[in-house]
């Protein structure tokens, strides 16, 4: 075996999420004792209960923030992290919970909870970087395993990780796939989306969700315009940019722009 | 180069035949996702035998058609540029050997093809396409050795598409020069026949091969007539009489900031068409640093990072980069290689998620033209 002397110590934190971003390292099933050579686990519940203290050097964070309590543990995870990387939608983007920043959450919890008093929540579910400074988002819901793996390796030698942020539409017309837009008239949000997940959706000739959120300079009123052309109405427009990464700035204010 | 000749459709298939005997993949028209793409063909029977493709400014439909034409259709999704000009391949990649460094190019794959249903834009597009990446002294070797063992069989064009311009650009509809064997499909209520004029010896030789006749006037006529009639038909018109001039003469021009309102910059535009060759290079390394990649990808000056260098991306606005790709395609295209970088196919037109038009965007700067004087 080929261990290095000092590895990095890797912690992975959980927000509020649903796992799944954090279980793409587990599901690493090929390269993860590359991975597990390559830095030490020091805390990941989610794989052992083994715990090696902080601080660490590599903190993997996944979840938004929605708790009062969250809000100071992230601080700590901060403190205790010499680079910290957000992964996923809910990390980098508040994920499908930030659907509540656009409604009354106070009404929510007095209509579903049989004791309302007992629910110590947020009004907003908000991305990592609202709260800590983060040194690289890693997007998508969930993140592609691949770019894990890279972000990983580039930390490792010391390198820029390459993560384009250019749109979906890269991916779509690398892998030769036919626009679903211009060729089915499926409405896609792929060309304000980054890329990141390999044009997924539309290599299965359906419209793009916008997992991986923005991409760089989205022009969103441009591709609305040409979705009301294909007949989406107002109110489908907001449902249409309110997804995982509804509450990333330029799909929270397209939504808001139609939600009138 | 060769007397024309007639193939019987009911022949078709041996063309095909004669292809692969010589140890050619065919690659031709097939329909497949709701569109014409380009891909591995067989037998006739893959051919899109009864479609059509109807073409607007962000808009792109499979339609039936009344015959049973084989290429009743225009110019797909795709150009032939990805089989020359892969959308991603490695360059080379090296190990770590006894703390040593041992490299090894990337693997090209250059098994003898044949383009089967290349239109004349489409030959243009592939000639510029030689010229960037074979002329001068540091030509691409991985794209001359794909392109060397390509046969190609081009189609003239009998109908022209809703964004079609080739005749605006010298560029089509009549199959010039590029090709082995050049077929013009005549079919009506009697017949179903091609016209085949050989464009090389090896595409003669071919021809030698495969059941045919020689053309009676009344066949030849009737092909051409197909031509005349696709020529005179096409949807878009781009004025180029001193487009350089007007082009660079205008680069402040408020035009490109009406352009980037509408532009997504997805670079859909740049990857449809046939003769945009950008490309970046990136490097990878496994988690143990003890191999590491260098891949070639597809890129466009759309994208940010396409022109970033210490302290940012030089084009930050959408109007500097649709002004950038457009004045690269028109204007300083001829300064770089010699000619335009357009060859009218409308690709760009229709594949562009909003239709945006490289015609329009042109006659609009044309006719509020803001040079002064130097006119």
């Amino acid at each position: 075996m080929n261990t290095p002397v000092q590895r990095p110590k890797l912690a992975v934190w959980k927000f509020a999420s649903c796992d799944g971003c954090q279980l793409s390292l587990l599901d690493c099933e090929d390269e993860l004792l590359a991975v597990a050579d390559a830095v030490e686990i020091a805390y990941f519940p989610e794989a052992t209960r083994r715990e090696v203290a902080g601080p660490y050097d590599i903190s993997l964070v996944e979840g938004s923030v929605t708790t009062p309590r969250d809000a100071r543990r992230i601080r700590q995870v901060r403190q205790s992290s010499r680079t910290l990387i957000t992964i996923g939608a809910c990390a980098t983007a508040g994920g499908i919970q930030a659907l509540r920043n656009f409604r009354d959450v106070e009404g929510f919890i007095n209509t579903v909870y049989a004791h309302p008093e007992y629910i110590d929540t947020l009004a907003t579910s908000t991305p990592i970087d609202e709260h800590v400074p983060v040194d690289f988002e890693l997007r998508g819901c969930p993140i592609n395993k691949h770019q894990l793996l890279e972000v990983i390796s580039a930390y490792v030698a010391g390198r820029q990780p390459n993560v384009p942020t250019y749109s979906v539409c890269e991916e779509c017309k690398r892998g030769g796939n036919v626009c679903v837009m211009v060729a089915h008239g499926t409405p896609c949000l792929g060309p304000v989306t980054q890329a990141g997940c390999g044009a997924l959706c539309p290599a299965y000739n359906r419209g793009c969700y916008g997992c991986f959120g923005p991409k760089e300079t989205p022009n969103t009123a441009a591709l609305s315009g040409q979705l009301g052309a294909l007949g989406m109405g107002r109110e489908e427009l907001v449902r249409f940019y309110r997804n995982f990464n509804a509450h990333a700035e330029p799909f929270r204010q397209e939504s808001e722009r139609h939600d009138k | 180069m060769s007397t024309p000749a007639i193939l019987d459709r009911k022949d078709f298939d041996s063309l095909l035949g004669a292809l692969r005997d010589r140890g050619h993949e065919v690659i031709g028209p097939r329909v497949r996702d709701g569109a014409i793409v380009y891909d591995t063909v067989d037998t006739a029977a893959d051919l899109p035998e009864g479609w059509t493709d109807e073409h607007e400014g962000g808009h792109y439909r499979l339609k039936p058609r009344t015959d049973k034409a084989l290429f009743g259709y225009v110019v797909g999704p795709t150009s032939w540029k990805k089989f020359l000009f892969p959308p991603q391949q490695t360059v080379f990649r090296a190990t770590r050997v006894d703390g040593q460094l041992r490299f090894e190019p990337g693997v090209v794959d250059d098994h003898p093809r044949a383009f089967l249903g290349v239109r004349s834009c489409e030959l243009h597009a592939l000639a510029i396409q030689d010229k960037v990446f074979m002329a001068g002294p540091y030509a691409d070797t991985t794209y001359q050795q794909r392109r060397e063992s390509v046969f190609i069989i081009a189609v003239n064009c009998v109908e022209a598409g809703a964004t079609c311009f080739c005749v605006s650009m010298d560029t089509g509809p009549a199959v010039g020069a590029g090709h082995d064997l050049a077929l013009t499909e005549v079919i009506n209520a009697r017949e179903h026949y091609f016209l085949v004029e050989a464009g090389s010896n090896r595409g003669a030789e071919l021809l030698a091969a495969v059941p045919h006749r020689g053309a009676t006037e009344q066949e030849i006529n009737a092909a051409r007539g197909g031509v005349a009639q696709a020529a005179e038909s096409m949807g878009r018109k781009l004025e180029t009489e001193d487009i350089r001039a007007l082009l660079l003469g205008n680069l402040d021009h408020p035009h490109w900031d009406e352009v980037a309102d509408r532009c997504l910059s997805c670079a859909n535009c740049t990857l449809v068409c046939p003769t945009c060759f950008c490309s970046s290079v990136e490097d990878s390394t496994s988690l143990d640093g003890g191999e590491a990649e260098h891949t070639r990808h597809w890129d466009s000056c759309f994208n940010q990072d396409f022109s970033y260098i210490a302290g940012g991306s030089v084009r930050a606005s959408t109007a500097s980069r649709y002004r950038q790709w457009l004045t690269h395609k028109l204007a300083t295209w001829y300064d770089q290689f010699d000619s335009s970088g357009c060859v009218g196919c409308g690709s760009c037109i229709t594949w562009c998620p909003v239709g945006i038009d490289i015609t329009a965007e042109v006659a609009a700067i044309r006719a509020s033209d803001q040079r002064r004087g130097d006119r």
